[in-house]
């Protein structure tokens, strides 16, 4: 498939030259975005520099019924980024600056292109605090954290980036450009088109400037590592504290498998055991020196065989940083990775690492499974290899007895990756008819020509 | 999965190591050694992404194909035979640093070092780069030039008369260069400033521990090291002694053979490294030791280059051992620290901060050993360099192949170099000190640029 000439010169008359890419090439590194084993060509890619840019990228796909896939680092997990069949990719690396940290208002405003870390250094330059961290944060931009809703380690206490987001400069297909929301706390005038944004994963508009809320930084934190014999004690810790009404800011779990890949890139010093737990406390200095003790009993009563804190910020930091690294540091033993973001409400938490372990021994997969167990947020990662057809078709199989027994739970298909492609299939099990009928008619009121991310979340 | 296919179809045989000189001999465009590559190395790669915000050409065009995933994928590409080697790619390989900072960043473990070693051969094995003029450099430099170290002795000597006469000063001065094409001038104007003496006119072949002997070591030194820095050679001579080592160091050395592995002519690279293991028989010493971190970083992989050959395969994991860049080698054996001179106490330390050889950092991972040594240095105080592995532009013959990028690169690193305040930077490798060497002198700045041991030789001198 190639460019219509039409096509062609209206994306060289809307922008620079070089900024319009064709070639082989240059195309096959658009071809996927961080899912695993998925991939497609796409016709072109375009930089847009601006709305307005972006605006004439629209109408003209409009006029050409090109699908467009706006994409930023191409990180996503879901393969939200992926481009559909005969796309423009539509990339915003190139939108990437911090336009103003309000200090009055404690607001950021910055182009879709600034990368998660660019903002949250922005907000620390100006003394403020921008808490989601999703573990792509060195490089995923602030357009796809929107647009795919973003979690992160803090989640549990600091909520994920819809709890941030206060505007958003969005343009819509149609090529007209939306501004919703503003620097009030407070605004209830018309329907929270921003919020309709906030997730929609590239179907509805093109985000192209956000507004973030910044907070005081926490004065103080304690991050402890807590090692296990057993993978239901990591679990019952995180009841237990959650029971006992701490809210810390991080939980996080890894196994065994997870823990050894960690450690062999990060080196860190984490000890082989079969579980682990990594818990943060901040706020202010008094209370997170009562919880960090609290905690540190609740761990060793579950039989905790060691609770070590980190010395200072530095190993704190790095021992974030490794936890991080751990979908990526799985593919040091297997050269497939395929993880999945299955959340259940954190009552269930024991239960369904159980039943993710047991699902693996049957399919008899491989696994290695970490996450923010904090919020009931797992990542149960299968270790495969692509080219094994039949072990590709087990691991889809156990997804969908994972995937059932999260909704049986109470508990949701993706906590945090999207619904993109991967999981498309059973988001209409998951949403139920009323539910998939409003998403349609939303989406088809916004894009009637169905050019926006076609063949993502549902069809 | 609806309409979106999966990436991979082909299914590999297993490993291949990298190619001997037989394959040299096959016609241009038959080999290919990407696909002979062991399949698992070019499929370690899943794309997540975490190397972008690392690549210094990714960050600065922002623009996928020049980033190491992006690079990764046309490899890929071209190994499942969905994609042909074309100059596009062969000129994507080219404007890639091969600073390895990827390799640090990424938590697969993903070796790109290998990666891009088999892509450039790829490349020149296919001639897609090929045009007369590129040929002839290539030739003269590559296959010539760099192949006997007494042809580039005899070049330095040429230059070295060229700026001793007062030829040079001449020519700048006279503005005659404004006639010649601006790369020659640009060129001219960043040619290095060659040494009076060369290493062997410096440095006896044999020279003795000073006090107890520990250890017995060889001393590599080095091409340009050798012409431009023979000064360096004889202050890592001089610590080495001093520290307990008697230190070999034979005259007419050849090159490690670094410049042809990373320009994709392996059966060349595989003649200088057996050149080199007959030279420095790896079983008569307890190291041997190199001062320049890009040289270190392949010289720790000779078995790579010579593991099909029965007759050095044993000798060249045994020389890939033995090879210890000077930093890791003070730092494991211990070294006497040198003491502050009385006189100078009351003297304000000179402010030094510490720029990181990407080879150093990243291909053989020696970040804490330089700073520690300074750090032992009375008179100094170390600062912290922001984005201190960052690449400073010059990566091998970069500067000269690639100026526009290289520029930039050096531009970000210097003004990192101002914001610390330090009058002086240090640095482990020749092209470092070179390329800022140049950048502080274009920019009229009065900047020491230093190798780490020539600071602590001062210091044990004073």
């Amino acid at each position: 498939m190639t460019c219509s000439p039409e096509l062609l010169s209206g994306l060289r008359s809307a922008v620079s030259p070089g900024d319009v890419l064709l070639e082989p090439e240059d195309l096959i590194p658009y071809s996927f975005d961080g899912t695993a084993a998925l991939q497609q060509m796409p016709l072109a890619v375009v930089f847009a520099r601006t709305a307005s840019q972006v605006a004439q990228i629209l109408l003209l796909a409009g006029r050409t019924k090109t699908p467009v896939v706006t994409r930023g680092s191409g990180t996503g997990l879901s393969g939200g980024s992926l481009p559909s069949p005969g796309a423009l990719v539509l990339c915003l690396a190139k939108m990437d600056k911090v336009l103003e940290v309000d200090r009055a208002n404690l607001t950021l405003l910055a182009e879709a292109g600034a990368t998660t870390l660019q903002i949250a250094d922005a907000a620390a330059a100006a003394g403020l605090f921008y808490p989601p961290d999703p573990g792509s944060m060195k490089i995923s931009t602030i357009g796809g954290n929107v647009s795919e809703n973003s979690g992160g380690l803090r989640g549990l206490k600091y909520g994920i980036t819809r709890s941030y987001v206060m505007g958003l400069e969005v343009v819509l297909p149609d090529g007209e450009i939306l501004w919703t929301g503003n620097k009030c706390v407070k605004d209830v005038a018309g329907y929270s088109l921003r919020d309709l944004f906030i997730g929609s994963e590239g179907t509805l508009g093109v985000i192209t400037k956000v507004l973030l809320k910044l907070i005081p930084p926490p004065a103080a934190k304690k991050t402890m590592v807590a090692t296990y014999a057993q993978m239901d004690q990591a679990a019952q810790t995180v009841s237990d504290i959650i029971a006992a009404k701490i809210i810390p800011c991080t939980l996080e779990f890894l196994d065994r498998t997870t823990i050894r890949c960690v450690e062999d890139f990060a080196k860190v010093g984490l000890p082989d055991c079969e579980a682990l737990l990594l818990m943060e406390t901040d706020g202010h200095p008094a209370q997170v020196a009562e919880e960090a003790l609290e905690m540190e009993q609740i761990a060793r009563r579950n039989g905790a065989l060691d609770v070590r804190v980190a010395r200072d910020d530095a190993e704190a930091n790095r021992l974030a940083t490794a936890r991080r690294s751990a979908f990526s540091a799985l593919a040091r033993v297997a050269p497939t990775t395929i993880l999945e973001d299955a959340t259940v409400p954190r009552s269930e938490l024991a239960h369904m690492i159980r039943f993710v372990n047991s699902v693996a021994t049957k399919h008899n997969l491989r696994i290695g499974t970490f996450g923010h167990m904090g919020d009931g947020n797992l990542h149960p990662t299968f270790l495969t290899d692509e080219r094994n057809t039949a072990e590709m078709h087990r691991i889809e199989e156990a997804f969908r007895e994972i995937f059932t027994e999260a909704i049986r739970l109470g508990g949701t298909i993706t906590g945090e990756h999207g619904i993109g492609v991967s999981k498309k299939s059973f988001l209409p099990k998951f949403a139920g008819n009323a539910q998939m009928r409003v998403m349609r008619e939303l989406r088809r009121a916004l894009d009637p020509q169905g050019i926006l991310n076609p063949g993502k979340m549902f069809d | 999965m609806d309409s979106f296919t999966p990436s991979t179809s082909r299914h590999h045989s297993d490993a291949s190591s990298p190619p001997e000189d037989s394959r040299a001999h096959q016609p241009p465009g038959r080999v290919s050694f990407l696909k002979n590559l062991d399949y698992s190395v070019v499929q370690q790669c899943m794309h997540c992404g975490l190397c972008l915000a690392t690549c210094p050409t990714y960050t600065a065009t922002k623009v996928e194909r020049h980033s190491p995933r992006g690079r990764i994928s046309l490899m890929r590409s071209i190994a499942d035979d969905r994609l042909k080697v074309s100059r596009t790619f062969g000129e994507e390989m080219y404007f890639c640093l091969g600073c390895l900072a990827c390799v640090t960043a990424c938590p697969a473990g993903v070796n790109y070092a290998e990666l891009f070693e088999h892509a450039r051969a790829e490349v020149e094995a296919s001639g897609v780069l090929a045009n007369p003029s590129r040929n002839l450099i290539r030739y003269f430099a590559i296959r010539w030039l760099f192949m006997d170290h007494s042809r580039l002795q005899l070049l330095g000597a040429g230059l070295r008369l060229y700026q001793q006469l007062g030829f040079q000063t001449l020519v700048r001065w006279s503005g005659v260069l404004r006639l010649f094409p601006k790369r020659l001038q640009e060129l001219e104007s960043i040619t290095p400033d060659i040494q009076p003496d060369f290493s062997d006119d410096l440095i006896a072949p044999v020279l003795p521990a000073r006090g107890v002997r520990r250890f017995r070591v060889a001393m590599l030194t080095g091409c340009a090291q050798d012409l431009i820095f023979s000064n360096i050679n004889l202050d890592t001579v001089e610590v080495l002694t001093r520290n307990g080592c008697d230190v070999i160091t034979p005259p007419s050395q050849h090159c490690c053979g670094s410049l042809h592995a990373h320009n994709g002519e392996w059966d060349l690279a595989a003649k200088l490294a057996r050149k080199q293991i007959d030279q420095f028989p790896p079983e008569n010493f307890d190291a041997i030791i190199t001062n320049a971190g890009g040289c270190g970083s392949h010289l720790k992989h000779y078995s790579k280059f010579l593991g099909n050959d029965p007759a050095y395969r044993d000798r060249a994991r045994l020389w890939d051992q033995k090879v210890k860049d000077i930093h890791e080698w003070l730092v494991q054996i211990g070294i006497e620290p040198p003491t502050r001179e009385k006189s100078n106490s009351g003297e304000s330390p000179r402010v030094v901060t510490y720029h990181e050889s990407c080879h150093l950092a990243h291909g053989q991972k020696i970040t804490s050993q330089p700073r520690k040594i300074l750090q032992m240095i009375p008179g100094l105080k170390i600062v912290d360099l922001p984005e201190s592995s960052w690449c400073c532009g010059s990566a091998g013959v970069y500067n000269i192949v690639q100026p526009e990028m290289a520029g930039q690169l050096l531009d970000r690193k210097l003004s990192h170099i101002r914001s610390t305040g330090a009058d002086t930077v240090a640095t482990g490798n020749p092209g470092c000190l070179l390329q800022l060497v140049n950048g502080a002198r274009q920019q009229g700045w009065s900047l020491r640029v230093v190798h780490p041991v020539t600071l602590l030789a001062e210091a044990y001198r004073r």
